[in-house]
């Protein structure tokens, strides 16, 4: 279980979140969105540890531990996974090669046996047809020379492989064509179960057409400021954010 | 080497008259021309060899110590350097892996070397070395099955004397240049190969096997000849760290590759490259070339992550029509070391064909330098080059920099040349972090991934070991 108490954090010297408040339970997808600029990637990164990213106030647990005392990669570990808006590329590191590394590494923290070689391809190949892939994807550099939305479907391909507890998707949709959204929409349905969690940070309703989530927040201006269930989205839909400035205020 | 050894060694009493006492196995310090006939009558050399280091003494005595490599070190006082010292006794040696450097054990577990090969790397005087006696026999017996010819420089000046007096020096002459013509002078022992016509080598030769000759000293000599359409690929060095005590390597590598053959000479290169404030480490001035004759081919690849400075141009001189030379080239550097290093390509040949492929990672403190030429003579006609020059920076501290010449005197000369400068980026960093890897491990698989195009010319065991120690290398490199 996730549980986010009165997070304040920056980037330099501009404050993005200030005071939000958010507890995920196992088995839970919840959506996060709101207008350009309202803090809603900064909260995947604070999660998720990027450099550069301050938290002055609040705390982050996750499973009973300190989120904000670990190292980015000693989250991972603990099953927290960050699906990238912008993937980077890492040129001549083969996806395989990255994502045996990081399968490898994952499951010795979880206390699982290491997958051997051809165990691992047959999960890999059937990872890439789910996530509409070619197979010799998994031999090209990691997202070098992808287009955007290979890029964002190599993201879901990650995520179908490592198997996190908590996936957080930033916004994963964006630029993606309607059946690009529908594969990654595929994709995050086949791994929702009781105990898995999902944080979809969007800005369109539309994905949400395809994962129905338990819970819809509105963040803006560093707060979650509404939430409810799947039709909060559609009220977004029709009236936009605009009706938020009031509440804000 | 530490500044004790240089003081043990400076220290030394002089024990008089060395030219008569030639049971002494080790010189006192400095150079001069009784030194060299030392070194000659201790290895009972003909006259004409004894007359070809004299004369290159003489050379290296009108030269001017080379200054416009990119780098920056304390000058070499020669007269500090003991030129002659025979390999440490059985007694002398560790007499079991206790007794060796736990840092340089460390590296070894890190880098998955076997205990036997720990044991001989380590000069340990066990088991291992018989071993290697054995494996070299067997070893041997194939070789000269199939004709070829691998033993010490020293035993071919006796045992193919004609050999040696044609082609040593053909390649390198002895007043080349500065460090050349003081190895030809004072050079005490390196391999010999020879393929004879028509002959594929039936194995990689590798110095790996002449282990028990591995401590021959910081001068060492090599010559490789290829008859008419014969192969060979020859592997030098290892991949774990050799803690030689001498400061200066000054070593020459000739090749010739005569019509229609191949020399494939693959280098791993990780001397002590001082610590991390650039206190010691090894000075590696080197001298590489060979000549390739019509449709020869000559492929240099080497990956160099050791030794304080750098100074190295495995080089071609592309003399047959049709011939081939190739360059392959991963040099890292961390923490203070230098490295200026590169090639040159000569083209003489109609339709010679050049490839460089030089990768520089630049870590640390350190400075990394590619230097480069590739000369299209008049009579080079259709002669084609393709240069890709790669940079890579981690961390805000390290520098990198492209010195290629080109000269062109043929207009029907090809000459295509890239080059790029990149950085490991915060961001690849976080999405490795984000995948589970730590820094470390991040940093030396983007390291490795900017290899991959000369790691793919290594022979397949090598090019395992080589990214191991990259990784190895670069410990300490982000954080």
């Amino acid at each position: 279980m996730l549980v986010i108490e009165n997070l304040h954090a920056r980037i330099g010297d501009e404050d993005i979140l200030k005071g939000l408040s958010l507890t995920v339970k196992p088995g839970e997808v919840h959506a996060i969105m709101g207008p350009n600029g309202s803090g809603k990637s900064t909260l995947g990164h604070v999660l998720s540890g990027r450099p550069g990213y301050e938290v002055t106030a609040g705390t982050i647990t996750y499973n009973g531990e300190d989120v904000l005392a670990l190292e980015t990669e000693e989250r991972a570990r603990q099953g927290i996974f960050l699906a990238f808006q912008y993937p980077v590329e890492i040129p001549g590191v083969s996806n395989m090669e990255f994502l045996k590394a990081s399968v490898d590494i994952l499951r010795e923290h979880r206390g699982e046996e290491a997958l051997d070689a051809v165990t691992f391809m047959k999960r890999a190949r059937e990872a890439c047809t789910l996530a509409n892939l070619d197979h010799s994807f998994l031999k090209r550099g990691v997202n070098e020379g992808f287009s955007g939305g290979e890029k964002k479907r190599n993201e879901l391909l990650q995520m179908m492989l490592l198997e996190p507890s908590l996936a957080i998707l930033d916004e994963t949709d964006s630029g993606l064509d309607i059946d690009a959204l529908q594969v990654v929409a595929e994709g995050v349905n086949n791994m929702r179960n009781d105990t898995r969690s999902f944080v979809l940070v969007t800005h369109y309703q539309r994905l949400l057409n395809f994962i129905k989530p338990d819970y819809v927040h509105v963040l803006a201006d560093g707060r979650i400021v509404r939430s409810g269930d799947a039709s909060l989205a559609l009220h977004l839909e029709e009236h936009g954010y605009a009706w938020l400035d009031d509440e804000v205020a | 080497m530490s500044q004790e050894l240089i003081d043990e060694r400076i220290g030394k009493e002089y024990s008089a008259g060395f030219v008569s006492d030639i049971e002494s196995d080790t010189l006192p310090p400095g150079l001069n021309e009784d030194v060299i006939r030392f070194i000659s009558a201790k290895k009972d050399e003909p006259e004409w060899l004894l007359e070809w280091r004299l004369e290159a003494y003489r050379g290296w005595l009108e030269m001017a110590t080379p200054h416009w490599a990119h780098v920056d070190h304390e000058p070499i006082d020669y007269n500090e350097i003991s030129y002659y010292s025979s390999p440490k006794s059985f007694e002398d040696r560790p007499q079991s892996l206790d007794e060796v450097d736990p840092q340089l054990l460390e590296v070894y577990e890190k880098l998955g070397i076997p205990l036997h090969e720990q044991e001989m790397l380590a000069g340990v005087a066990v088991d291992a070395v018989f071993d290697s006696v054995s494996i070299g026999t067997t070893f041997r017996a194939k070789l000269a099955e199939a004709g070829v010819i691998f033993c010490s420089i020293s035993e071919a000046v006796h045992e193919y004397p004609d050999l040696v007096r044609k082609y040593l020096g053909s390649v390198v002459p002895r007043r080349d240049n500065y460090y050349a013509a003081l190895n030809s002078a004072v050079f005490t022992d390196g391999s010999f190969v020879f393929i004879p016509k028509g002959v594929r080598c039936p194995m990689e030769l590798s110095t790996y096997f002449r282990i028990n000759e591995a401590k021959t000293g910081q001068f060492e000599r090599t010559l490789i000849i290829a008859e008419e359409g014969s192969h060979v690929s020859y592997l030098e060095g290892c991949t774990a760290p050799m803690r030689d005590e001498n400061q200066l390597h000054a070593a020459v590598v000739e090749l010739v590759a005569l019509d229609d053959a191949q020399i494939k000479y693959s280098t791993v290169q990780n001397w002590y490259p001082g610590d991390a404030n650039g206190l010691g480490g090894i000075y590696n001035f080197v001298t590489k070339r060979g000549v390739a004759h019509n449709r020869s081919r000559i492929s240099w690849t080497q990956v160099e992550t050791g030794s304080a400075v750098t100074w190295k141009y495995p080089s071609c001189i592309l003399r047959g029509d049709d011939s081939v030379g190739e360059f392959y080239s991963v040099a890292l550097t961390n923490n203070c070391q230098q490295a200026d290093t590169g090639t040159k390509m000569i083209h003489l040949g109609k339709r010679s064909r050049s490839t460089i492929i030089s990768k520089g990672i630049s870590a640390g403190r350190s400075s990394n330098a590619y230097r480069g030429l590739v000369r299209m003579s008049p009579r080079a006609e259709g002669a084609r080059n393709y240069t890709q020059c790669d940079s890579l920076l981690i961390g805000d501290r390290s520098a990198a920099h492209t010195f290629p010449y080109i000269e062109s005197r043929n207009p029907s000369a090809v000459v295509e040349h890239e080059a790029t400068t990149s950085k490991v980026s915060d961001d690849q960093l976080y999405l490795c972090q984000q995948r589970g890897l730590d820094a470390e491990k991040a940093v030396s698989m983007i390291v490795n991934g900017f290899c991959k195009e000369v790691f793919r010319e290594l022979p397949m065991e090598f090019a395992v070991e080589a990214g191991k120690l990259l990784e190895v290398s670069l410990e300490g490199s982000v954080g």
